[in-house]
């Protein structure tokens, strides 16, 4: 039973954390057609702001997570404009578009991933914050893991009442479902798509800040949380927001429960069951009938 | 283009090229010849790709799979076998697993294709990792050393091979299957083309020249372990390097393959920091000013554009 409680809590720790990746990723390829094989990077780039601000300032993880998103956002925005939306523009298909966005997304991991080298080296670092532990049902857990899975299922909900609510949040699955038809409806489709890619960014800075609470840091951690993403992606369904969340729990899970097992047949796992996804319903488990696309 | 370009001033600049790849080892250092060799793998992987993924369109990134066999069909066989036999054996390998995924992911396209074939290079990365730890108990293994001249020879050779196949596909009239393959599959159906075999053969066929080229590189990388023989990095560089030759001509990927493989190798050398930055700022430069790659750039006039609908 304590085994269980223990596999289940971390699971779910590490699973929010995935899902805020994953759902990154749906807005910046279900959205706006850019596989932005860059977001890990993003990721590991929130993760070193928030141990900077921590450690050179003493600003609380939590505060400068709320900072940078912001930030982010804006980041994210600009890189759309000035870099995915010049591509957009100059290619003839989406198939082009698709591949050349691709390509110049690895260009930014790249460029990302060397700058990270030559700030910070290769060495792991960590930094200790709310690291006394807190007990759950006669299970101990750390502080800090128990405050990242309830900043990361809030933001979640703040993010999905977002989407389902507001104008801008209606703006944006009304271009996910037709890009077309939203701009005949009045919408400034690239300013939508834009900020689609912006709030990517945001989620994977955020989920960044969370990791660096628990975890090592590397200037490389950020391509295994993509690959991540990536099988969440898929589990969910493309352009399912709520399935994308409720994927990164499961994988979360499964990964908890194989590592107990046979640490080193976690990510077999993961894989497998993606494999098996992929093959039955390529479509998403989340996925209540298919609408042609 | 045809004035400029006759058919026997091309025959006359491949036979050139030939001779002057073949006889290499006779006069040049031993480092141009290592570097060569590297560029002629990726010119392998880059054009096999190409045969399967250039007409259809669908973007496989499980090349890093179909390598590692080879190199570990290399590390196994190596020590009992002629050098010949162990590439061919490979080459024979990256078959029989190609028919394998071609069978498996029949019914995808597009980007679920595309991650598919990535989930399954590292679901087997990782199962050979877990199989050499559990069971071999060992982590990594030595191949036996040939000279890397022996190395070069066999890659020339079959870089060569894989260059005609794509060459002879692509004019086929199979190379027209494929393309239809990849404009609807529905519509392929209905024209008669068995949309199955084809998928699958094409897809096996550039797996071949794949595991070939592992064989054949096995011997120069000495050490292997399966992190570095099923390495993800692998999988993406032809697709960087076919999109960046511009996919659109034959020598498209072959002039992809050699010029960023030419372009990391200096740049590792010169500036090992920043190595990665440049390779990035090249890339992202590329894709803003030429969205059709270098051949898109050279080649002028009316093309027929593979992606067009």
């Amino acid at each position: 039973m304590k085994l269980f409680l223990d596999i289940i809590i971390s699971g779910l720790i590490q699973g929010a954390i995935y899902g805020l990746i994953a759902v990154g990723l749906n807005l910046q390829y279900g959205v706006a057609r850019v596989l932005n094989v860059a977001h890990g990077e993003f990721v590991m780039v929130g993760a070193f702001a928030t141990y900077i601000m921590y450690t050179v300032f003493g600003i609380n993880p939590l505060l400068s997570v709320a900072f940078f998103s912001p930030v982010s956002l804006i980041a994210g925005f600009l890189i759309y404009k000035n870099l995915f939306q010049f591509i957009r523009t100059s290619s003839e298909t989406a198939e082009m578009f698709e591949g050349n966005s691709m390509l110049a997304s690895f260009g930014l991991l790249y460029v990302i991933q060397n700058l990270a080298l030559i700030w910070w080296g290769t060495s792991t670092k960590a930094y200790s914050y709310l690291s006394f532990s807190v007990g759950f049902l006669g299970v101990a857990f750390e502080a800090n893991r128990v405050a990242a899975l309830f900043v990361g299922v809030a933001v979640m909900i703040s993010f999905y009442l977002f989407l389902r609510y507001s104008i801008l949040g209606k703006a944006i699955r009304a271009a996910a479902e037709s890009p077309v038809s939203a701009q005949l409806s009045g919408i400034d489709v690239h300013r939508v798509l834009g900020i689609c890619f912006g709030l990517g960014v945001m989620l994977a800075c955020v989920a960044g800040g969370l990791v660096s609470m628990m975890k090592e840091i590397t200037a490389n951690m950020g391509f295994p949380y993509l690959v991540t993403a990536l099988i969440v992606l898929v589990l969910g369904g493309l352009g399912n927001i709520v399935g994308s969340f409720l994927g990164g729990l499961i994988i979360g899970l499964v990964t908890a429960a194989v590592m107990y097992w046979q640490p080193e047949l976690s990510l077999v796992a993961s894989y497998l069951i993606f494999t098996i996804v992929l093959l039955i319903r390529p479509q998403g488990i989340f996925v209540r009938q298919t609408n042609g696309r | 283009m045809e004035g400029k370009h006759s058919p026997v001033n091309k025959l006359f600049f491949i036979c050139f090229a030939w001779l002057v790849a073949a006889t290499l080892p006779f006069y040049s250092p031993a480092y141009v010849l290592l570097s060569i060799t590297s560029i002629l793998m990726y010119v392998t992987l880059t054009v096999s790709w190409t045969i399967f993924c250039g007409p259809t369109g669908y973007i496989s990134l499980a090349t890093a799979t179909f390598f590692g066999i080879g190199i570990y069909c290399a590390a196994l066989l190596g020590s009992s076998l002629p050098a010949p036999a162990v590439v061919l054996c490979g080459g024979l390998a990256g078959l029989a697993f190609g028919v394998l995924v071609g069978l498996i992911c029949l019914r995808l396209s597009g980007f679920y294709f595309a991650v598919f074939t990535f989930g399954l290079s590292e679901l087997v990365r990782h199962s050979v990792l877990w199989w050499e730890h559990n069971v071999s108990g060992t982590v990594g293994r030595w191949v036996t050393g040939t000279s890397i001249t022996q190395a070069f020879y066999s890659l020339l050779v079959i870089a060569s091979l894989s260059i005609l196949a794509a060459y002879l596909i692509r004019r086929s009239i199979y190379g027209m299957a494929l393309k239809a393959i990849g404009e609807s599959e529905e519509a392929a159906e209905h024209a008669g083309i068995n949309v199955v075999v084809y998928r699958i053969a094409f897809f096996a066929i550039s797996s071949f020249f794949m595991g070939m080229a592992g064989a054949a590189m096995a011997a120069k990388f000495t050490y292997i372990d399966p992190n570095s023989a099923f390495n993800p990095l692998i999988s993406f560089t032809p697709v960087l390097m076919s999109l960046f030759g511009g996919i659109e001509r034959d020598y498209g990927p072959i002039l992809g393959a050699f010029i960023l493989t030419f372009i990391s190798e200096v740049l590792l050398s010169r500036f090992p920091y920043f190595y990665t930055l440049i390779y990035g700022i090249i890339f992202v430069v590329v894709i803003l000013f030429m969205p059709r790659g270098l051949a898109g750039l050279l080649g002028s006039g009316h093309q027929h554009k593979f992606m067009d609908h």
